[in-house]
């Protein structure tokens, strides 16, 4: 065990770690096993009563066709598409600029404008449903992908700005008063000197933004109603409505709905852990 | 007249315009307002209007009706909302399993084998997915005629027991389902932390004589502590947070026993139970006060780091 390193231990208890691993693993990931296999079991298989057997015939390319072609699920995924895309891009932005304003000058109300957004980002969903929604409405937006990115720009620059701000602290300073030194307008330090450095942090929040946002189910059910723009995690209880008891189909549709922000997660593992660790370790 | 002109000339050439003179303190203002602006309309103005509506009686759709503190003496006699709030405390108390069960994740899984980034991604994974497909996996897990668990637990003669159906279990199941997600990210956290902590104390304390629990207590947790803090706090939140497994899994049944605060708002001002939105409000209100305790702490703990910089 920790901190004693594996090579330095006893041969057998090696052979124990090495072969535990796969079975903690297993039993770890165990829920999701069981609902993976259930989108590749035929129909067969459930009406029989066979839950737990292996299946009796591959039906992944059926299930997974059906939901496809059979349902409103890619109409779903292309609405959170639709959501979280302009969402990251819109909450990085607005957090860039306010994170270089917080991170590289001085001035009286700093603290409290960063606490403002620090404490903002902790607030129950639940005090704002109600004004949100009505603000929503107001502007004529409710039941609108543009109605939801708005609010997921605004309550995510809460967040993004508390990142940009303690990354943009940690860059040397030196290089924006030698800057100002050569007589350099503020806003060009921040187009050409600050930004450019701040690719990984753009890179980290913008992963974690879309894992965020594409697994928001809160918000898209009291800003959104039907198909024309809720999103997959709202949809796919329209989706399970339609496909009552059939586990397979079911199964398929919930390991579909997760699957982008899992492909994103491994895609981009690096950015996504720092961004999820930043702070915790400098 | 012209002296004044002349003195001016003296330290500026006249082109310069007023934003050039005060571009150090405007700039960070202009580049603060669009933050500000959004952040001001969609989360800190609602907070107040919050408080406002839990002075009314409203429909969401009709005239609001003042009636001053009668929402919230209407909660002081309401059984639901007190079955939410002992939930609430069950989440928070055992939402913090999370943050030993990742740090003994983390310290397993801290090891140099062949594949070990493999398993550190896949045990993360659960994080990755959205809370309402592991809402559904859960409730299929537990489901009493063919759920894994219930199949496992036959082998040896047990059960079956309807954990989502049956309101002494029904909140304990929920949280062992939101407790797979957090301890994953309490894992990732102390996996990141572990790569920091620093060899030379080790090996000093293992001179010293240090092993097992001590060593584990006495020199590495201390260094793990911003992960800890993390933890903690992302932790405090997701729990009071918790309301997408609940209404996935049980929507707050069975008889209203897995409801917690959030869930419970939710269900008074926007469901087929009605559309209460001042009684809605006042529930929102305890909790944000509740989450609030919660922000000074973490606020200033920042504060603290901060001055020590």
């Amino acid at each position: 065990m920790f901190p004693t390193p594996i090579q330095k231990s006893p041969r057998s208890w090696q052979i124990t770690y090495q072969s535990f691993l796969p079975v903690a693993l297993i039993m770890w990931l165990l829920p999701l096993l069981a609902v993976a296999l259930f989108s590749v079991k035929p129909e067969g298989d459930f009406s029989g009563g066979n839950y737990w057997s292996l299946p009796s015939s591959f039906g992944g390319f059926e299930n997974y066709g059906r939901v496809f072609f059979e349902s409103d699920m890619p109409r779903y995924l292309l609405n959170s598409l639709l959501i979280t895309v302009p969402t990251a891009i819109g909450a990085v932005a607005l957090s860039c600029m306010a994170g270089f304003a917080l991170g590289i000058y001085k001035f009286k109300l700093n603290l409290w404008v960063f606490f403002l957004f620090v404490a903002g980002n902790f607030v129950p969903f639940q005090i704002l449903m109600v004004p949100v929604r009505d603000l929503t409405l107001d502007m004529g937006l409710y039941n609108t992908k543009t109605g939801l990115v708005l609010f997921h720009i605004a309550f995510q620059s809460g967040f993004c700005t508390l990142f940009m701000r303690n990354f943009i602290k940690g860059l040397p300073f030196a290089l924006i008063e030698a800057a100002r030194v050569e007589g350099i307008a503020e806003w060009r330090i921040f187009i050409y000197i600050v930004l450019p450095l701040m690719k990984p942090a753009i890179a980290a929040l913008s992963v974690l933004i879309f894992t965020f946002i594409w697994n928001d189910y809160f918000w898209a059910i009291v800003l959104t109603q039907g198909v024309e723009s809720q999103p997959v995690t709202a949809g796919i209880t329209s989706f399970n409505a339609q496909f009552r008891a059939a586990y397979h189909l079911m199964s398929a549709g919930a390991i579909v709905a997760a699957l982008p922000p899992v492909a994103m997660f491994f895609l981009m593992q690096k950015h996504f852990i720092a961004g999820l660790t930043l702070g915790a370790v400098k | 007249m012209s002296t004044a002109s002349l003195a001016k000339s003296d330290y500026e050439t006249p082109n310069r315009s007023w934003y050039k003179r005060n571009e150090i303190s405007v700039t960070p203002w202009l580049f603060l307002a669009p933050a500000i602006l959004f952040f001001a309309a969609y989360v800190i103005i609602p907070i107040f209007q919050s408080f406002e509506i839990s002075l009314f009686a409203w429909d969401g759709l009709g005239a609001r009706e003042y009636i001053g503190t009668e929402n919230y003496v209407e909660l002081w006699d309401d059984p639901a909302f007190y079955t939410s709030l002992k939930n609430n405390v069950i989440w928070l108390i055992l939402y913090l399993l999370a943050i030993p069960a990742g740090l003994f994740i983390a310290l397993f899984l801290n090891q140099t084998v062949m594949g070990i980034r493999l398993y550190k991604s896949l045990f993360f994974f659960p994080f990755v997915i959205s809370q309402v497909v592991v809402g559904l996996v859960f409730t299929w897990f537990y489901d009493p005629t063919f759920g894994l668990l219930n199949t496992i637990i036959g082998w040896v003669g047990l059960g079956p027991i309807n954990v989502l159906g049956d309101p002494t279990y029904v909140t304990y199941g929920i949280i062992a389902a939101g407790l797979w997600p957090q301890t994953a990210y309490c894992m990732i956290l102390y996996l990141t932390g572990l790569n920091a902590v620093d060899p030379e104390q080790i090996e000093a304390a293992r001179l010293d004589g240090a092993k097992g629990w001590r060593m584990l207590w006495y020199v590495i947790v201390p260094q793990l502590k911003p992960a800890t803090f993390i933890a903690f706090v992302v932790t405090i939140v997701g729990a009071l947070r918790s309301f997408d497994l609940i209404s996935v899994m049980t929507n707050g049944g069975p008889f209203g026993e897995s409801r917690v605060l959030s869930f419970y708002m939710f269900e008074v001002a926007l469901s087929e139970y009605g559309f209460r939105m001042g009684y809605g409000a006042a529930i929102a209100v305890v909790l944000f006060f509740i989450m609030l305790f919660f922000i000074a702490y973490f606020l200033y703990s920042m504060y603290q780091d901060e001055r020590g910089r």
